[in-house]
Formats: structure tokens, sequence, C-alpha cells
């Protein structure tokens, strides 16, 4: 699956054959200092050539002062999974510089700030210092503001040594700093002192070039929080309440950016309301208080928020309530890794709860699903009368992915089974018995439900989590209770049916394994089929897109001979999940699981299905 | 014969709810009276309220009123998150809401705080007898300093006032009753659910089957020595409910003898006591209590505060009514927005 290298001119040290677009690009600054400017512009400028790349921030639960890392890779072949490797290293803070030089590959190239005094005991890398406090100095930029613009340094050092275009370049700042000229001028203007003084003074002696491409047409460059709000946006969200936890807060946040633009009404009303919460408990409390009362209604949280969440996503699953949760994941426990990446959350939702709960939950794996299962959410809690989960994670939520344009919704709202005035008389003519809230007249264990506001007198009933009859009244009967759970369990079993069916890659021929993976482990997954495959290792590869899990699921298990789950947790919470749902099949299924904070890699995962088929 | 009709064209029958399963004498069924009583007075049309309550005694009383209004029996502590969500559905409803001492002042004091800064369109009644009924007779924080109870031993805390809290939180509705008096319920009641906002009404409403110990729940240093062994745990009395029969007026003091004998002391506030001072109603809740009086009657109320749905600048047509074409931006400005992303 290897495209050809494109061809470049360039002038190389004898014997040194170009490496271009397949490389990593990782730079060391201290958090708070702006890096995150001149990284991002770094990613889009090479995205805006026309090559794939990805970005991963690495940062600590700090707010200024601590190493961060930001990993680029560029990918000729669209692979975009983080690698280990690091064939560029930027290092700008001293205080990470050892590591830093560690870590580049042997024959890689080490940029760093030439104020950093200290020793560089590797000879098997090419080494670039740069003046960067002269050139900021001399770039005129006032004194509070050098140390955020001092990392456009690197940016034109690289321009120079990569050949980058330096135009896309400063048509990403003009991005960043949506058009203000003196931001843009000003970076721009350091951008190029910094590409001068290299092409003055800098030999290049390294192979690493970015040669332009068209690879990135029909992609946008978005994060997962960025379109899952503008997803819920499209389902039509009449009502959010969230509590700031990263990594969430930018999806709430970016719900009140456009829904003042893309929700008034003729008079200049709000179809919406968004409101802050004092926590989690109350942000989950408002959101089910208006999906009971009608109100397209969600929140947005992370993990612990999730387990706060507890006790009010119990009483919706039992009251039957629908209401949309995103939860963005990072690594738990508690504060954990507040600001790593993982997928650790995955059996807490599914059975978040207590008593006997099985949650509905929706697996982006992409900044273009988070968009679609952002509506897609709204239609099936509101069809299915249930709480709905969709479980992002830090990575897909909080970084920039080049990914497919936004699809406007191919389904009209699904609103599921409300009655209003009229359709509550047309009820006993239709069904012959009088509306209960609970009583399930289709067969399907949906019940039909009335709303506050509804005025016809009879529409109102009593909501509770206490044991109830169909009719909501309230009953601690034995035979009531049993039939009323196994009418839920039948309601939400259905969404199997419902949610997006999962993504097959099919290895070419037949394969004797599969792997199954959920959410953003798929650029790492898909990447180490191809290199199973080269291997000898043919594999195909299942990614679930939703609990609970289709037919197509089971039976993709079914007929493989060994099936390795693929995920970032400890424990292999998939694999629980699917060998619980699946049991005859349980010693086919083999975990391939961990959880460092950072995302998955290709090389990991070959080597974990290799050490395993080896044996 | 047809039964008489209030000006919605309907009977007090209307108005009713499931008969009560709490205790025989419990102040909250005779609150459960007065808010029907109220509702009924005023003309409303059930459909038009919306009940709320959290967990406990007090939470269980929204069935036992209003059955053609919608309810909902929520959470211990979290009545004011539902609520609030809820009253967006449509803001041509009212909430009327029923919570205890231990569900407002302990667990969920918290939303109590944020609710008041919201101010929605609700009424917030706390019925509040300084003990924990449903799970048999521990201290809520409301109770005294110094309060005895069988198995807990003295209560060492200082007690909250939920009015200085409703006060000092920014409510623009704030009034204290007793269970015993129903003229003063209903008509406090009737004044909050006029009330365009929210409306904190805090019910002295005694418990008759877990406050029956020596010092006894508000007596204050009054409480004299009763001889009557305490009940087994599991034994309810049958008690008739206090009430406060003679004439009590304004500017007076009464006292109150609780249903184990111990006594409270009722002030009920002057006639020219102006209600629109926040500064003037935390005075007077201060020295009533060092005078170790309740206070009763409307405290404070500012009408003109702006509601949670004006802030919110909603369309009139209720939220829940909007069809997909209200609610789905067009095809085009999505176009827009992918073409704005990098």
């Amino acid at each position: 699956m290897t495209t050809a290298q494109p061809s470049v001119n360039l002038e190389l040290p004898e014997g040194m054959e170009p490496i271009v677009n397949d490389f990593s690009i990782t730079v060391g600054t201290v958090n708070g200092s702006g890096s995150q400017t001149s990284n991002i512009t770094l990613m889009r400028t090479i995205f805006k050539m026309g090559v794939p790349v990805s970005g991963k921030n690495l940062f600590p639960s700090n707010i200024q002062g601590l190493p961060t890392w930001f990993t680029i890779r560029i990918s000729k072949d669209g692979y975009l999974a983080r690698r280990e490797e690091h064939e560029i290293v930027v290092a700008m803070n001293p205080a990470s510089f050892s590591r830093d030089v560690a870590d580049v590959q042997p024959g890689g190239v080490l940029l760093y700030d030439d104020s950093i005094r200290q020793a560089i005991t590797r000879d098997d890398i090419v080494v670039y210092p740069m003046p960067v406090k002269k050139l900021v100095r001399a770039s005129g930029a006032p004194s509070k503001l050098r140390n955020y613009v001092a990392n456009m340094v690197y940016l034109g050092t690289l321009a120079f040594l990569l050949r980058l275009d330096v135009e896309a370049i400063r048509s990403a700042l003009e991005f960043h700093f949506k058009g203000k000229e003196k931001a843009v001028a000003l970076n721009m203007g350091l951008v190029e002192a910094a590409y001068r003084w290299a092409s003055e003074n800098l030999e290049k002696k390294d192979p690493y070039v970015v040669a332009p491409m068209e690879r990135t047409e029909g992609y946008i460059m978005a994060d997962g929080n960025t379109a899952g709000a503008l997803g819920a946006i499209y389902g039509g969200v009449q009502f959010v309440a969230w509590y700031p936890i990263t990594p969430a807060s930018s999806l709430a946040e970016t719900l009140n950016t456009y829904l003042p633009k893309l929700r008034k009404d003729e008079n200049g009303r709000h179809t919406f309301a968004v409101v802050q919460a004092e926590d989690e408990l109350a942000a989950v409390g408002m959101a089910i208080g208006a999906g009971w009362g009608g109100l397209r209604s969600m929140t947005s949280t992370s993990g612990p928020g999730v387990s706060l969440m507890t006790e009010f996503v119990g009483l919706a699953y039992a009251a039957e309530i629908p209401v949309v949760i995103w939860n963005v994941a990072r690594v738990g426990p508690s504060t954990g890794l507040p600001t790593r990446t993982g997928q650790g959350d995955l059996t807490m939702t599914y059975f978040l709860g207590h008593g006997d709960t099985d949650n509905v939950i929706l697996l982006p794996a992409n900044p273009t699903e988070a968009f679609e299962f952002g509506w897609r959410a709204f239609d099936v809690a509101e069809r299915l009368q249930t709480p709905v989960f969709v479980l992002s994670d830090l990575d897909l939520g909080m970084n920039q992915w080049m990914t497919r344009p936004f699809e406007y919704p191919d389904e009209p709202m699904e609103r599921g089974k409300v009655l209003w005035e009229e359709d509550l008389e047309r009820f006993q003519e239709k069904y012959g018995v009088e509306w209960g809230r609970y009583l399930d007249v289709d067969g399907d264990g949906i019940p039909y439900r009335t709303v506050p506001g509804n005025r016809k007198p009879g529409s109102a009933y009593f909501t509770r989590g206490t044991g109830h009859d169909e009719y909501a009244r309230y009953s601690e009967d034995p035979d009531n209770w049993e039939r009323l759970q196994a009418r839920i369990k039948q309601k939400v079993a259905q969404a199997g049916a419902l949610l997006p069916a999962p993504m097959v890659r099919r290895a070419e021929g037949a394969a004797e394994i599969g792997l199954i993976g959920f959410g953003t482990t798929d650029d790492a997954i898909r990447e180490a089929q191809d290199q199973l495959a080269a291997a000898g290792i043919p594999a195909d590869y299942l990614r679930v897109r939703g609990i609970p899990f289709s037919q197509e699921v089971y039976d993709f298990i079914r007929a493989h001979k060994r099936v390795y789950v693929v995920e970032l947790n400890r424990d292999g919470q998939l694999h629980q999940l699917l060998t619980i749902n699946l049991p005859e099949e349980a010693t086919k299924m083999v975990s391939v699981a961990h959880l460092d904070g950072l995302p998955m890699t290709a090389r990991w995962v070959r080597e974990q299905v290799m050490d395993r088929e080896a044996k | 014969m047809s039964a008489k009709v209030n000006r919605a064209g309907l009977s007090k029958t209307e108005y009713r709810g499931a008969p009560t399963t709490l205790c025989q004498g419990c102040g909250h069924n005779s609150i459960a009276s007065q808010i029907i009583a109220a509702a009924y007075e005023l003309d409303i049309v059930p459909e038009n309220i919306v009940k709320f309550s959290g967990i406990g005694c007090s939470s269980k009383s929204p069935t036992y009123f209003l059955s053609r209004s919608f309810g909902f029996n929520s959470l211990h502590g979290r009545m004011p998150a539902v609520a609030t969500g809820t009253l967006f559905a449509d803001i041509s409803l009212k909430g009327i809401g029923v919570s205890g001492d231990g569900d407002t002042a302990s667990i969920g004091m918290g939303q109590f705080k944020h609710i008041l800064r919201r101010n929605l369109n609700m009424v917030y009644i706390v019925e509040n007898n300084g003990v924990y009924g449903l799970t048999k007779g521990q201290f809520s924080a409301t109770a005294e300093k110094g309060l005895r109870l069988k198995k807990q031993g003295v209560n060492p805390y200082m007690p909250v006032d939920i009015c200085m809290e409703a006060l000092i939180g920014g409510a623009s509705f704030v009034a204290r009753t007793f269970a015993g008096d129903p003229k003063q319920v209903k008509e406090l009641l009737k004044a909050a659910i006029s009330h365009n906002g929210l409306a904190i009404l805090d019910i002295i409403s005694p418990c008759v089957s877990f406050n029956n110990q020596d010092e006894s729940y508000h007596s204050y240093g009054w409480a004299k020595d009763h001889e009557a062994p305490l009940h087994d745990i599991s034994f309810i009395p049958y008690m008739d409910e206090i009430i406060i029969e003679d004439e009590f007026e304004p500017g007076e003091v009464k006292e109150v003898t609780m249903h184990d004998g111990s006594r409270i002391m009722l002030k009920k506030l002057e006639r020219d006591y102006d209600p629109t001072s926040r500064v003037e109603a935390i005075r007077v809740l201060d020295e009533n209590y060092r005078n170790n009086w309740l206070v009763t009657g409307l405290i404070y109320i500012d009408p003109e505060q702006v509601t949670l749905a004006e802030v919110h600048n909603l369309p009139e047509t209720a939220l829940n009514r909007l069809d997909e074409a209200q609610l789905r931006p067009s095809r085009e400005s999505l176009e827009e927005i992918n073409a704005q992303m990098f």
C-alpha cells in the first residue's frame, strides 16, 4: 500500500538519498510558551502542501512551565498514527534537552536553541543550533511577546531545511490568527528571518524533505470536540449543561461559539440553551430534566465526570429518559493522567448505573465520525428513550486531524414516540387501550411518552426511579418489576441494529485471523494490518462503532480462527464485553491491550500480534 | 347537582393527588392540602404546573396533590438540576418543587445555592422537620444545636437556616411558615405561585414519628421536660395534626405545642414590615434567631429580578414544540463551516 516517493531536486551530501514525506518531527518546548501556534502551523503547512500529516500534542497537566512535546507525522502513504521514532527533534526546552537529544533516531536531525548550553554527546545525528534569542531580539517583537514568538524560529529554520512552502506557512498563520494582520506580520517576520538566517548559514546535511503532493484534497483539518459540537448542532441540540473538565471542555465551548450563529429564530431568539452547571451531577441532572421535557439534550464530560453522573444515568435508564452524554476520555482514575489519552472508560460507561444496566454507546474514530455521531446520538436516544453515550477520547477530542468534511445528516430527525394533545386522542382509537407511559403497545419494548407542556388532561404522569407499573404508578410488585426490567432490556438490545455498522477492512485474500478495535486506535491498527500482510500474516480488521454489538460483529468473530481485540487500556475492556456477549467464542478472542497515556502505534500492534502468532 | 368550579372551570377534586402514604398527622399532608387549595383558588390549570422533588418523606408528597400535573421524583438533593432542565422545555410552565431539610440543606446544599442564582420560575418548598424520616430518625442539618434524638445522642453542630441561606444566595422570594397554620401556608403558597421567579418557602413541618424526644425540634430553651417514654422505632402513633385554631395576628408571638408536648415559638412579621429590603430581611432573621423565635411570613421579595427564561433569550414558542426546520441549520451553512475549516 505504499506510495512512490515524490521526486525532489535537492543538493545533498554525496551518497545521501533524500527521504521525502515519510518521517516524524517532535518538538520539545516549555508548556505555556506558545508552541501550540508554531506546531499547529507547521502541521497545517504540510497539510496545505498536499501531504498527509497528523499531530499529537503530548502535554502535561499544567498551565505553564512543565515540558511538553508535539509530535508530527508526515506520511506520503497516509499513515497517521503516532510513531515512536523521531527523525527530527526540535529541542527548545533546557529541562528536557538531554532526553530530547537521546530520542533522535540514528541518522536523524537535532535542531536546538543555541542558548541551551548542554553537551551533545551523540555523533550519529545531524545537529543544527539556532540563534533563537538573537533572531527574536532583532525582530523588534515587544518584550512581553518574545517568548511566544521565539518558536517561530524553528518553523522558519525547518522551512529552509525541509523545503516547506513559505506561502503555505503564511496562510496557516492567517488562519490561526483569524486574519489579525499585526499578529500574522509579527510571526511571519520571524519565520522569514529564521529562513533567511538558515539559508545563509546552514548547510543541509540531512536527507529529510517535504515535497508537494495532492493527497489532502477532499480533507479538512479539525478536532473531534469541534466536530462533535457541530454534529450536535446539526442534530438539533436544544439544551446543553456542562461542567469544565479536560479534555471535554472545548466541546461545550464550541457549542457556545457556534450555537448563537446557527440557531437563532426569525426574531433573534435562541432555539437552544447552554448552562454551565455547578458540577457534573447538576449538569447531567439538568440534561435529564430537559430530555424528560422533550428537548434534545446533552452534556459533555470526561471519565471522572461520568462517574459522578452514575446515579442520574441509572435513573434515566430506569425512567426511560433520552439524553446524550459525551465522554471525552482521559486516563483515570480521578485525576489520573488528565491530559493523556486512553480507552479506559468503556466498561464503566457500558455498565454505568446501579442495578442492571447496559448503556448504548457510540464510538467515533475520527472527527468526521464525531460529527455524524453527534447528530445521530439524539436520534438513537429519543427513539429508544434511554441515555446514549458518545465515547471519544483526548486524542480525538483535542488533536487536529486530517479528516473528511462534515456530511450533512442524510436522515430526518427521529424524535421517537412522543404524543402531543391530538395524538393522545387517536391513541385509544388505534390501540383500544388507555395510554400508559410504560405500556408497550407495539411489542418493541418502546412505550409512548408525553412531555410537560402537553395541555391535554390525562397527558401527565409521574416519573420516578422507584418501581412503577405500565401506568407509571408506584409499584413494588415483584412480577411488575421483572416485567419492567425485561422490557427495558429488550428495548435497548435493538440498538445493535440501529447504530452505525462496524467498518470492515479485509485483507487481500483469505485471512485466518481478525483484528477488532474501536475509536482512535484505528490508524494504528490499519497500518499494523498492512505491516502484518507484508510480513505474511494477512488479517481482516473490524472496527466496532457502537454498543450493543451488531450481528456483523459476532459473524466476524465466528468467521475467524483467532481474533485479536486491540485497545488502549490495561484490562482489555472491549475484549471483556465481547466475551460476555459471545461466551461460546470466548476462547478464540485474544486481548491485546496496553495503556501508557499515549496514542497507540502500529509497531506495538504489529509486534503483539506477531509474537502471539509465532507461538 | 354540579360541583362548584373555579374560573378555570375545574372543581377542587381536579386538583387532588393520590391518597397519602405518609404518617397520620404529618405536617406534609397539611401542606399538600394547602397546595391543592391554593392552586384551586388561583384558577390554575394543572397542566401548566410541573411538580418536582428529590428523595425523602417530603419528596414523596408531590404524588398527593395535582394528579393532572406532570411530576418528577428525582434524586436525593438533585431536584434543582432536574427542574432547571425541564423548565427550559416550555417557559410557560410553572414548577412546584417539594424538598425536605435533608434533601435541601445537606446533600442538596450545593444545588440549592445554585438554583438561587438562576431564578427559574418555580416554587421551592422545603418541608422542614429537622429530622430524617424515611431512614428513621437521624439529625438533619436544620436540627438545632443541642437537640437530643433517641439513637443519635446530642446534635453538636449549628443549624442551617434555609431562609438566611436563600437570602444570602440572592433568592427573589423568601418566606417561612408553619404547617400548622394552614391559613398562612395557603396565603404564602398563593404569593409564591404568583411570583415570577424562584420562590423559596421554608415550611416548618413537624415529624410525628421521629421527633418525639426530650428536647424537641426547634424548641430551643423552652422545651419542658416530659416524662412520656420514647416510642418504639417501628410504632407510629396516630396523631391529629397540630392546627393553630385561634387567630394569629401579625406581630404576635405564638407558642405552639408539638406532638410530643414540646413547644416552638413562632413570630408573625409585623403588618408594616417591608419585605423588599434584603438588608432588613437579614436583620429581622438574625434578630429573631437571637430571640429564639422562628419568624414567619413573607420575608423578602424582589418581583423585578430577571428570570432564567429572560436571561437565555428564548422564543415565545416552547422549545419542545420546535420542529426539525427550526432546529437543524441549513445544508449551505454546513458547507460554509467545512470551507472555514483549514
